[in-house]
């Protein structure tokens, strides 16, 4: 293994590191779950996915392993974690957990109220 | 398109079967005939060339990935910077998207955009509601980048 290479997967490795860490500044500093909820979803799967191609990298340079359970790993949390932030952000919307007091717009409360409070009392 | 497929495939392993040898270099020149064939009567099979759809699913990924870079510097930005200069809203988005599944990743790559995040989806699924990290400059931009994911995604579909 040469060193750009090794360094560069260091530096890919770093960079997960450190948006993982960004991404926990935004979840203690940002004012409501939804707000918490774009910082969540978005910074920790990028930082998830670089370490993991890190990961997949290392091992295929170092030892000519070519790992395909990581590139399914990749896939799968690429797919599941905006569906996560989505269903929780929905989930507090729907129990009434109050948007953050700055808020300007909310279109959703314009939607037909009735029926939500049915789905909500069925279940 | 799967019927396309599966008949690129049929054809490949035809190839196989005339030439008598059982490798995947075979498996691969039948399917490049295989591929020269379907193009050639493309006017007789129903729904497009399949080809093309494939290149404009590898389109997709590639907004997407782009996407999702720009989100997280965006995102970083507002999270880093000393005071807290954040708008949130709700606003509401029509859609012309029409299947179940096209709506699904319609959201998947706007929760992955910069700044913005599906709440709901309305019930006659007309319309997407989506929560804006910063409202105000966004409105314009996010109903281009709409427009751009829409346009890719039909691309892809019909």
């Amino acid at each position: 293994m040469t060193e750009t290479i090794s360094i560069f997967i260091g530096v890919i490795v770093l960079l997960g590191a450190l948006l993982s860490l960004i991404t926990t500044f935004g979840l203690i500093r940002l004012p409501d779950v939804y707000c918490r909820s774009h910082a969540a979803s978005k910074s920790a799967t990028l930082g998830v996915l670089f370490v993991l191609v890190a990961a997949l990298l290392y091992f295929w340079i170092k030892d000519g392993f070519f790992s395909a359970r990581l590139v399914l790993g990749i896939i799968f949390v690429f797919i599941t974690s905006p569906v996560a932030g989505h269903l929780i952000s929905r989930a507090a919307y729907y129990t009434n957990v109050p948007l953050w007091d700055k808020t300007v717009q909310d279109d959703l409360k314009t939607k037909n109220k009735q029926k939500i409070v049915k789905e909500i009392k069925n279940s | 398109m799967a019927f396309q497929i599966l008949l690129n495939i049929i054809i490949s392993f035809s190839w196989m079967f005339l030439k008598n040898e059982w490798t995947f270099a075979d498996f691969f020149v039948g399917y490049f005939w295989g591929l020269v064939i379907i193009f050639a009567m493309k006017n007789f099979l129903p729904g497009r060339f399949y080809f093309e759809r494939i290149i404009a699913a590898g389109k997709l990924l590639f907004l997407f990935l782009k996407e999702l870079l720009l989100a997280n510097v965006q995102v970083i930005r507002d999270i880093l910077r000393p005071r807290l200069d954040i708008e949130p809203g709700i606003f509401a988005m029509p859609t012309e998207l029409k299947s179940e599944w096209e709506i699904t990743l319609l959201s998947l790559l706007i929760t992955l955009t910069p700044g913005t995040l599906v709440m709901d989806v309305s019930d006659d699924k007309k319309v997407l509601y989506i929560h804006a990290m910063n409202i105000t400059d966004a409105d314009q931009a996010i109903s281009d980048i709409k427009n751009t994911f829409e346009k890719a995604i039909m691309e892809v579909t019909r």
